[in-house]
């Protein structure tokens, strides 16, 4: 049986403009979609919570998606209950999405209560999934100043893709336009916690002025590349897997993240 | 024996056969998207549109010019001559004297043909074209002695006679041959073709405005209502732009077919001149396979530079860029319509090539290099960089400029452009603000609600993003009152003035439209501007392609010049023959690479004329031509000559 792969894209915000948009990581959650697509043969949908009247939901399928599904939510409705309740059942094998939207709350914690939702592994800020083999996907994970880490992660699971992988392909009219949108009725929850919240736009704060210490362009490009040298923690290669267990399980004692 | 029945059988087995030629040929053409002519009124223009239109680009060559005129007005009679004298055997001497007259005048006419090819310039095609001044030769040689006898020279039936046999086998031969490429040739795709085809042309030109000395520059709008009601069942009808041939109009095909492979075309081409992989004749040739269907072995012209001819397939019902021309030859070009302005048949390169492109973004998202980047920013923040468009006016914090949503209305609407987020052009609308406020202009901008014009988003191929633009802005200009638009950007002006008329909106309507340095002319003329004579050197004008060949402006900006005490020392290609600058259709956004860049090319014409200063009417120009490596003469727009030149009331 082909794979499953569910790409979730969201309403983008252009950052000049404030005008809707398709939204970059969103985007690229879709292009790694019709890459597997054409690698591995996978099944691709594309998938969105909210309005199929939507504009902006045709700048995605003039990637060349000949439909959109969307689960029909109003304005003031949680997207999560809704996409855990439809993944559940859509027996999806990876599902995509973008590491935060660009617009609404943007708390990117969308993959997260996914993940727990559905008890998946979450496999955040990939760069590209390299293999698929056996049910193990092979994943690069993207790290500050083009690093990569490379993961195995067993099938299913849920990934937010960084802005490493690969660009969005252009959008294209004509094939946009005619994409058929298909809106579904979907578990509506209004989000109540937001229902009290207060909006307010931004003030931009002032900026401090960064004092360049280098003086030669080759200290100049070391402080630009050189790795952050963290002065805590520390790497751990060698040790069994229980003494690993338990350090991590100290520094979060530490850092009061459990009790 | 009596062979009097052989020259008339012959005769009418060729023209039988020229009929079901043109059946053939035009059932081809047919193939294509209906269009809007009126066919009665065509045809009853077309010997005045030969006479004029035609000939007055012929004209520029004087010598092939009366070649042609000799050749094509001697076969044109000596065929209707033939017809009578010797198909229908009218016994009159007149008619046999004028038609020697006329084989003769043809004779004469091929002979300078011949002379023609003798060394031929590497712009025309070889092939069969070099057949055919032989092939006029016999035929106007052999008709001129067959018509010997009916003239009363010869003794009725002498050719015939049967101690003539060796002439009469010669004789014939020349008819079949002579015949065969003139009445056969003619309608089953020889080079002769191009009579038929262009006479049709002129008949049923898409653009029937160009007749009589007029302009038609803007390009037509694509029909988008075809994917907004999308019925799959009729989806195959419903490409955006053109994929296939038979998606252009069925006159444009038409168009195609009347190509005389001159390469008047190819010799204009800034693309084709930097090595870039374009060639008007072979993209024109190529349209031909395309409707016609078959391979580019034959093509015996210059290829696209960097591309072996003979690889080319294509038929009426496949799609254009996959096999028969690739899509950077149509990214290639600058629609600089050079090769419009050049091409006798009166062929639209520019359109065609606008109508793949279409596709290519709409159809296929395949715009290269920058163009999806430019086109995404354009959609989004109404400017091809992405810039806020809440930061538009921020060039003219300085300027106290009039507001029309303040003002309401103003004598002048001062259209910026998105010159407004460029530090260089930025000083062009200074200059010319400095100028419109010492002339005591009542002017007005549209501030941040002016919009991109939509210029690039169509040159790019993207007619929705065009639209949109277009309509947006004619909104915000239908809420104003302002007797005339004056820009300083070209490309803008080309739109504002060319293309917002097919948009269904009455905001321009007794609008006048003009570029900044008619205006200014205006200005200098009426005495509003005092100025300084110029004395800073030689001085060459470079004439941007949508001001001149797109708009026809090419003194007023010569006079501003001259108002100067400046006497321009010319290049050789100007005015309608100006080069262009590398900068239009998008161009340096999608960069195809090509051996030398069209920048240098024009600065180093520039260079030949001695000139110390470039004038420009343009601010691409002006980017495109400051980026040519110094040393090299200096760059200003004719507003920040004029401004510097001012001479200031001191109060
Ligand atoms: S397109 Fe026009 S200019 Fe070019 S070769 Fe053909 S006839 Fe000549
Ligand atoms: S418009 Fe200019 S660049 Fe394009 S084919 Fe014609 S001459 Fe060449």
């Amino acid at each position: 049986m082909p794979l499953n792969v569910v790409s979730l894209v969201s309403v983008g915000r252009h950052p000049q403009s404030g005008r809707q948009r398709r939204a970059e990581q969103d985007g690229r959650a879709v292009e790694l979609g019709m890459n597997l697509k054409v690698v591995q043969n996978s099944q691709l949908t594309v998938l969105h919570a909210g309005a199929s009247s939507e504009p902006v939901l045709r700048t995605y399928a003039g990637m060349g998606l000949p439909e959109l599904k969307v689960l029909e939510l109003a304005e003031q409705d949680d997207a999560v209950p809704a996409l855990g309740d439809y993944l559940q059942s859509a027996n999806a094998d990876i599902v995509l999405t973008g590491v935060r939207a660009e617009s609404g709350e943007s708390s990117g914690m969308v993959p997260y209560l996914l993940a727990e939702q559905l008890g998946w592994p979450l496999v955040p800020r990939i760069a590209d999934i390299v293999s698929i083999d056996d049910g193990v996907a092979e994943i690069l994970l993207a790290l500050p100043r083009g690093q990569r880490r490379a993961v195995s992660v067993p099938l299913p699971f849920v990934a937010s893709v960084d802005n490493a992988a690969a660009e969005a392909r252009q959008t294209a009219y004509g094939p946009g336009m005619r994409a058929r949108i298909e809106g579904n009725k979907a578990v509506t929850e209004v989000d109540e916690v937001r229902a009290g919240w207060q909006e307010s736009d931004a003030k931009p704060r002032p900026k401090r002025l960064k004092v360049v210490k280098a003086k030669t362009a080759a200290d100049r490009f070391k402080a630009a590349t050189a790795k952050p040298q963290g002065k805590a923690g520390k790497v751990m290669k060698s040790e069994s897997a229980k003494e690993q267990a338990e350090e991590i399980f100290k520094l979060l004692l530490e850092e009061k993240v459990i009790k | 024996m009596s062979f009097e029945w052989l020259h008339p059988a012959l005769i009418a087995t060729a023209l039988v056969l020229a009929v079901i030629g043109a059946v053939r040929r035009v059932s081809l053409w047919r193939a294509g998207q209906p269009d809007q002519v009126n066919l009665m009124a065509g045809l009853m223009a077309m010997p005045k549109r030969y006479l004029h239109d035609l000939h007055d680009v012929v004209e520029r060559d004087k010598y092939m010019s009366k070649t042609h005129a000799a050749t094509g007005g001697g076969f044109v009679l000596s065929a209707v001559l033939i017809i009578l004298v010797h198909l229908f055997d009218v016994d009159s001497q007149i008619l046999a004297w004028a038609l020697l007259a006329s084989s003769a005048l043809m004779f004469v006419g091929a002979l300078f043909v011949f002379k023609r090819r003798l060394n031929p310039p590497s712009r025309i095609s070889k092939g069969p074209w070099m057949r055919l001044p032989k092939s006029l030769l016999a035929f106007a040689g052999s008709f001129f002695i067959l018509t010997l006898p009916a003239a009363g020279i010869l003794p009725e039936g002498f050719l015939l006679q049967t101690g003539n046999v060796l002439l009469t086998v010669v004789l014939t031969a020349l008819i079949i041959w002579g015949m065969g490429e003139m009445f056969f040739g003619m309608s089953w795709g020889g080079p002769m073709k191009h009579a038929f085809a262009g006479a049709l042309h002129l008949a049923f030109h898409r653009r029937q405005e160009r007749f009589g000395g007029g302009r038609s520059t803007g390009l037509k709008p694509v029909d988008l209502s075809v994917v907004e009601e999308f019925n799959p069942a009729t989806s195959d009808k419903q490409v955006l732009g053109v994929a296939k041939p038979k998606d252009f109009k069925w006159n444009q095909l038409l168009g195609f077919d009347a190509c005389v492979q001159c390469g008047r075309c190819e010799a204009m081409c800034p693309a084709f001149a930097a090595g870039q992989p374009l060639n008007p004749k072979k993209l024109i040739q190529d349209m031909v396979i395309g409707l016609a269907g078959g391979d580019d072995a034959k093509y015996a012209g210059s290829p696209y530079p960097g591309k072996e001819v003979g690889n080319a397939k294509g038929g009426p019902e496949l799609i254009i860029t996959d096999g028969l021309v690739s899509p950077e030859t149509l990214w290639s070009c600058t629609t600089c319509r050079a090769c419009v302005e050049e091409c006798p048949m009166m062929i639209e390169h520019v359109d065609a090539i606008v109508d793949m492109r279409r596709f290519l973004t709409m159809e296929k998202g395949e715009t290269p290099n920058k163009g999806a980047e430019i086109l995404d920013n354009i959609i989004a923040t109404d400017n091809p960089n992405g810039y806020s468009p809440a930061s538009r006016t921020n060039w003219a914090a300085d300027q106290n400029l009039p507001v029309m949503s303040d003002v309401k209305q103003a004598e002048v609407l001062f259209w910026v452009s998105d010159g407004a987020f460029d530090m260089r052009s930025q000083r062009i609308l200074r200059s010319f603000v400095k100028l419109l406020k010492a002339a005591n202009v009542d002017f007005a901008v549209l501030g941040d609600e002016e919009l991109d014009s939509g210029d690039v988003a169509r040159r790019l191929g993207d007619d929705a993003a065009f639209q949109n633009l277009a309509k947006r802005n004619l909104e915000t200009l239908s809420k104003y009152k302002f007797s005339k638009i004056v820009t300083t950007d070209p490309h803008a002006y080309h739109c504002l003035r060319n293309e917002y008329q097919d948009l269904g909106s009455n905001a321009l309507d007794g609008v006048e439209v003009l570029h900044h340095t008619t205006f200014l002319n205006e200005l200098v003329q009426a005495g509003k501007l005092r100025l300084d004579s110029f004395n800073g050197g030689t001085v060459t004008y470079h004439d941007p392609c949508y001001l001149g060949r797109y708009n026809g402006e090419y003194e007023a900006p010569r006079e501003l010049l001259r108002s100067l005490g400046i006497e321009i020392a010319e290049m050789e290609r100007s005015g309608f023959r100006s080069r262009c600058c590398g900068g239009g259709g998008g161009a340096p956004i999608t960069d195809i690479p090509g051996e030398r860049r069209i920048a240098d090319m024009r600065m180093e014409e520039v260079n030949s004329t001695g000139a110390e200063l470039v004038a420009v009417g343009c601010q691409q120009c002006t980017a495109m031509l400051e980026g040519v490596a110094e040393p090299r003469p200096e760059v200003k727009d004719i507003a920040e000559i004029l401004a510097g030149q001012l001479i200031e009331e001191v109060h």
